[in-house]
Formats: structure tokens, C-alpha cells, sequence
């Protein structure tokens, strides 16, 4: 799960990490009120959605004075923020996060992340703060330092001047910058981050450490036990079908094409959606409802692809595992019978009893393509989306 | 032959007397492998399915001689239990639970390597050695007893290639289910490993998916030098980047984790890839016969 920048800042905050003084905004008045009431002549008003590259959009202004506050509040509440993250359409900016402006010296990279190889959290740290992280390791990684983690040990004081002498930070800032790395460690333990990054993390003018911005991924497996995170959660973030999805116990991810998929099992969902793909059709989605698929289930599947209206064709790929073919059948008859399906069906069974599980799909009296193969299944709704046009 | 199991392994069930571990050690035990004991904390002394049931881990193993373990238990216990496996000194922990947080399975695999003791999983369909033993969730009836040794991070996946195989006459010297999960036990390449030494394995198919560098990896492991002839595929090749499918561990991030990355590595170190999944089966009868 992620997080704003506002709510990354707070929670860092929370663990002793210094971030600028600000606070959040919905409109441009109480933009201007969150300005007034902060210290220094300049102001910072930053767009607050799930999406690096807001700078280079014209999500973060600089300003000078109140009015100037006011016009970049007014410019960026509602504007449709595109950045390379976000896709061609942008993502409609709700809140405004406006901090005291920093006299910026040098700007630095730092981050606690999940090392998946190693099987542990690692911190890094880059003197190249400020910009795209993944081009300076590409470019330069001699400006990346790193350190792992041993798992059930503290990062020690040593590893964390590794990581800041290396950067080129004097004593004195080694001594602020390795108090800010110990806190993000025992955050992202404790609050079972996978990802937390601050890019930049400004020395300033004084030679004070300071985040000037902050991502955080939680993991989602540990949400139940670190419920004041689960609360962070911005459904405005989230595609609306993907939200109804999550209710109904179904893991859906829209996708931009015509053909909706329904699939037992993430691994086979996406490899049938790219079957789909590749046949020159495009997914809709990619819908796993579970590897022991059965007819509730099934019949949720419907619903919620059904929702999206650019879908023109569906196809089910089922494997009946422990689950037989003719139950699953019959549980794909029953919930298409109760809702109108306005488009058309390809479906693919195989496993237990697969021969009884086509004929129950062919003796229903509904519109059925049955398919035997995945390189048929796919081959069939092309054909059906080509017939169509 | 076969690689971790066979008809000697011993399965000690934790959380046996669940809805889910019944079922599924019913299962098991009809498709012909050793459960030789159960374990649910309080329910000691109980019997289940024939099965006698202990408190702890530690005392199955010693009434029963159980070595290998399956973690049948909700996600906020099954790190624990994994440990608690492999402090009574099983060889093998299968850990077919799902959700399990990330933080809990960086202790737990730490445990683990410090005791030797090896793990599949989690959030994985199990192992199998077909005729022999089943440990796990698969569907036993669609795999065949064979030499080709199958490997995936995914599971109605690896049941849809196993099937494929099975119909095109190839059976199976071992399949693990290695997990979606960004931390797991075994791996692709320990897992060669292990199908190298294997005289009964001839052949050994991986199945990937977006998300990490296992592919990668194992890719370098064959272009170092294989006996054997390895085949290839990876799950979301046109899968939007940032969007976790399904699995945690399917993900990719930035430029990390791309499907046509981990292909063209395989292809460069010789293993037969498959682009189109349907075609599978067809691809390794027709290069093994």
C-alpha cells in the first residue's frame, strides 16, 4: 500500500526524522491559511497524489508570498496531474501539502528498501540526490553506497557512517544523518514498510539534515496488525472497480483493452491475459478469483467485469483442480443465467472431469463459445470481437 | 528418483485439525503419502483422519519420526510455525499459507538457514513426486510419474503445464511450487541444483513470472554449464508496470522484473523458451523425443 508525501512526512516525523513545518489543503483558502501560519517568506505548495515526477508536471510550486501561494493553489487543486508515473490521463489532484521553503545546500538520496535477494532490508544512500534514483545507479553507481541489514540486529552506527562519509557529509551531519537512518530502520520495522525513500533529503544552509519528500510502501499482508496505517489508505487513489473488487474478496487490476478475463489462480490469470494479448485482442483486466474458483465467486467475477463498459467480450479459462469441472460447469451456467449478459462468452475448462464440464456448458442453452485449448480460447474471442465490428 | 521427497517421507500436518489442513490431508493421504502425525497447539492427544495429533512440533517428530513438515495455518502464526518446524528438526518445511508479512518471513528464513533445514514456499501449491508422495494442495491426478522436473512461482500455473505435460506423455520426476512471494525458500537455482544430481530427472521446466531477478538467476546458473535441457516461461509479459498481479512478489518496479528481461536471459543461456503457454507440452515432447 502506498502513501501521500503529507502522511509519509508525518509518520518519519513521529519516528525523529525533521521534515519542514507545513500542513495539508483542500482548497486554495485554506492553503493560504496553512502559509500564514508558517515561519520564513518562502512557501513550498506540492500536489499530493500516489506519483513521483510531480515537479516536472507542475505539481510543486515555489512561492514567495501569500498571493503567490493562492495562484499555485488554485493551479494545481484540480488539475489532472500527468507525470511518467501516472499514464496519459493524468491523476486529478484532491490535496495540497504547503511546507516552509528550505535553503537547500546539497541534496542527498537515502532509503530503506526490501532486498529480495539478499532477504533483507537494505539501506542506501547517494550523494546524487534529487533525481531519478534508477538512472544514478545505472549512470553512476559508484555514488550508490548500500549496507544490509543482518536480520534481528539494529543498524549500527558504523554502517550508517559507511553509508554518509561516503556521501561526503562532514561529522557533524554524520552524526544527525545516522540518528535519521536508525529512525527510518525502526519505522519500517515496525510499521512493516517494504520501501522507504527520501529523495531529496536536503543538507541545508546551516548544515541541518532535513526530508523534503517521503514515499513509504507498506506491505499489505501486515495491514492487519498495523491498523493506523491501514487508515492512510486514499480511496480517491484507487480505480473505483478495483475498490468494489477488494469488497467482494476478488483481486481485479483494470487494464485498458475490451476483453474481459476471469481466471482461477494469479499466476494463470496472467498468463491469460497475456494469451489475449497476443492474439491480437486486448484485456480489460486481470481477474483472479481464486484458485478453488466456485459459483459465488464466479458469479462476482461476472459483476464487477461487467461494471467496466468498455468491455465487449469475456473469457473464462478455468482449471478445475481439487474443484471438478462438471461443479465449476454448472457454477459458470447458474450465475451467467442470473445476470444479462450482454456480451459475449468464450470459455475454456480444463482438469477433473472436463468432458462433463463442456457438455453442461453446451447443453445449457446459452450462447457459449467453449474452448479446449488456451491458444484457442484466445483465437475464439478475437474472432468474436472481430465478427462484432 | 526424485529430488526432497518420495514414498519414505514422513509429513507431520500443522494444523491438521483446520477446515483446510483436513481437507487437504485427506488428500494426501488418499493419494498415497505418509502423514504420520498432526499438530495443533491444545488438541494434543487427539486423533484426526487415523492421524494422532501433539501439541507441539517437537514431540510429533519424536513419537513419530515425522521429517518433513507442511504449515496448513493462518498467516499471522505460519512464520512462527515454520520455525517451530524447523527447531524440531525436520528436513523440510512446506509453508503453504498465504499473506505471511514480510518482516516475519525475514526472521523466519534467517531461522531456518541457521538450523540447515530447507523450505518451499510459502504461499505455494506444495510439492510432489508423482506416485510417491504429495505434499501440498496440487490436484494429484493430473501429473504422471516421469523424469521431467518442474519448478514455478505460481499455482493453477504450474497445474495448467503439468497437465500439458502429462497429455503429451512426459511425466514428472518431482513439481514444487516454489511460491508468489518476494521471500521464499527454495529457489530456481537451488532447485537446479538439486534436479542436477537427480539421476531420474532428464529434463527441467521453469516457470516464472514478473517480479524480482529469480529468472535472471537461474538463467546464469545454465549458461555456466547444464547437463540437462531446461525449458522456460514467464507469466506477464504484457503486464502493466507498478500493478502487483495478484502475487507480492509479481510486480515490476521501474525497470526491474520485466518479463521480456528475464526471456531474453533464458534465451542467451540456451533454455528452450515458450512464449505462447499453450504450447508447452507440445515444445519439451517434441525436443525430448
Amino acid at each position: 500500500m502506498n502513501v501521500h508525501e503529507y502522511q509519509a512526512k508525518e509518520l518519519m516525523a513521529q519516528f525523529g526524522v525533521p521534515v519542514p513545518k507545513g500542513g495539508l489543503a483542500q482548497t486554495t483558502e485554506e492553503a493560504v491559511d496553512v502559509a500564514r501560519g508558517l515561519s520564513g517568506d518562502v512557501f513550498v505548495v506540492k500536489a499530493q497524489i500516489h506519483a513521483g515526477g510531480r515537479g516536472k508536471g507542475g505539481g510543486v510550486k515555489v512561492c514567495r508570498n501569500l498571493d503567490e501561494v493562492k495562484d499555485a493553489a488554485a493551479s494545481i487543486l484540480g488539475m489532472h496531474l500527468v507525470t511518467h508515473q501516472t499514464g496519459p490521463d493524468g491523476k486529478l489532484v484532491h490535496k495540497v501539502w504547503v511546507e516552509e521553503g528550505t535553503d537547500i545546500a546539497r541534496e542527498l538520496y537515502v532509503a530503506v528498501v526490501l532486498d529480495r535477494g539478499a532477504e533483507r532490508l537494505a539501506v542506501m544512500a547517494s550523494p546524487s540526490g534529487g533525481m531519478d534514483i534508477e538512472k544514478v545507479a545505472e549512470e553512476t553507481p559508484e555514488l550508490i553506497f548500500s549496507t544490509r541489514m543482518e536480520p534481528g540486529q539494529p543498524i549500527w552506527d558504523f554502517q550508517c557512517r559507511q553509508l554518509l562519509f561516503g556521501c561526503g557529509l562532514d561529522a557533524g551531519q554524520v552524526r544527525q544523518g545516522t540518528k535519521m537512518l536508525q529512525a527510518l530502520v525502526t519505522m519500517a520495522m515496525a510499521k512493516d514498510a517494504t520501501l522507504v525513500e527520501i529523495n531529496p533529503l536536503a543538507i541545508t544552509g546551516e548544515g541541518k539534515l532535513i526530508a523534503l519528500d517521503g514515499k513509504i510502501n507498506f506491505d499489505d499482508s501486515a495491514l492487519r496488525r498495523n491498523p493506523d496505517i491501514a487508515e492512510l489508505k486514499d480511496p480517491t487513489e484507487t480505480d473505483p472497480l478495483e475498490l468494489q473488487a477488494t469488497e467482494l474478496g476478488l483481486n481485479y487490476i483494470r487494464l485498458d483493452g475490451n476483453v474481459g478475463t476471469m481466471v482461477n489462480g494469479a499466476g494463470l490469470a496472467m498468463a491469460t491475459m497475456d494469451v489475449v494479448n497476443m492474439a491480437g485482442a486486448r484485456a480489460a483486466n486481470f481477474l483472479d478469483v481464486g484458485g478453488g474458483a466456485n459459483e459465488e465467486m464466479i458469479g462476482k467475477g461476472f459483476e464487477i467485469i461487467l461494471t467496466d463498459p468498455n468491455v465487449q467480450a469475456i473469457l473464462i479459462n478455468i482449471f478445475g483442480g481439487i474443484l471438478r469441472c462438471d461443479v465449476l460447469a454448472g457454477g459458470v451456467v447458474s450465475a451467467a443465467k442470473k445476470i444479462d449478459l450482454r456480451v459475449p462468452l468464450v470459455v475454456r475448462l480444463e482438469g477433473t472431469n472436463v468432458a462433463e464440464g463442456r457438455k453442461i456448458l453446451e447443453e445449457s442453452g446459452l450462447a457459449f463459445e467453449v474452448a479446449a485449448s488456451m491458444s484457442e480460447a484466445a483465437a475464439k474471442v478475437a474472432a468474436v470481437l472481430g465478427g462484432q465490428k | 528418483m526424485s529430488i526432497l521427497v518420495n514414498k519414505d517421507t514422513r509429513v507431520v500436518v500443522q494444523g491438521l485439525t483446520g477446515k483446510e489442513g483436513m481437507f487437504h490431508a485427506e488428500q494426501m493421504i488418499a493419494y498415497g503419502t505418509n502423514v504420520v502425525a498432526g499438530v495443533t497447539p491444545g488438541k494434543g492427544g487427539q486423533s484426526v483422519l487415523g492421524v494422532p495429533v501433539f501439541n507441539t512440533v517437537a514431540e510429533a517428530v519424536k513419537q513419530t519420526g515425522a521429517n518433513v513438515s507442511l504449515v496448513f495455518v493462518p498467516a499471522a502464526f505460519a512464520a512462527d510455525s515454520a520455525c517451530e518446524a524447523a527447531d524440531a528438526g525436520v528436513a523440510l518445511v512446506v509453508v503453504i499459507s498465504e499473506h505471511i508479512p514480510v518482516m516475519d518471513m525475514i526472521r523466519a528464513k534467517a531461522f531456518l538457514n541457521e538450523r540447515g533445514v530447507k523450505m518451499v514456499g510459502p504461499n505455494c501449491p506444495g510439492i510432489i513426486t508423482p506416485g510417491e508422495c504429495k505434499i501440498g494442495i496440487q490436484p494429484g491426478y493430473i501429473h504422471k510419474p516421469g523424469t521431467v522436473g518442474l519448478v514455478s512461482r505460481s499455482g493453477t500455473l504450474t497445474y495448467e503445464v503439468v497437465h500439458q505435460l502429462t497429455s503429451a506423455g512426459l511425466g514428472q520426476s518431482t513439481c514444487i511450487g516454489i511460491g508468489g512471494d518476494p521471500i521464499i525458500g527454495l529457489n530456481f537455482v537451488q532447485l537446479l541444483e538439486l534436479f542436477r544430481n537427480d539421476p531420474g530427472t532428464e529434463a527441467v521446466c521453469l516457470i516464472g513470472e514478473i517480479g524480482g531477478d529469480a529468472e535472471e538467476r537461474a538463467a546464469a546458473v545454465v549458461a555456466a554449464g547444464y547437463p540437462k535441457p531446461v525449458f522456460g516461461f514467464v507469466a506477464g509479459l504484457t503486464a502493466p508496470p507498478g500493478k502487483r498481479m495478484g502475487h507480492a512478489g509479481a510486480i515490476i518496479s521501474g525497470s526491474k522484473g520485466r518479463a521480456q528481461d528475464k526471456l531474453a536471459a533464458m534465451e542467451a543461456a540456451g533454455i528452450t523458451v515458450v512464449r505462447a503457454l499453450g504450447e508447452f507440452g507440445a515444445t519439451v515432447a517434441k525436443t525430448l523425443k
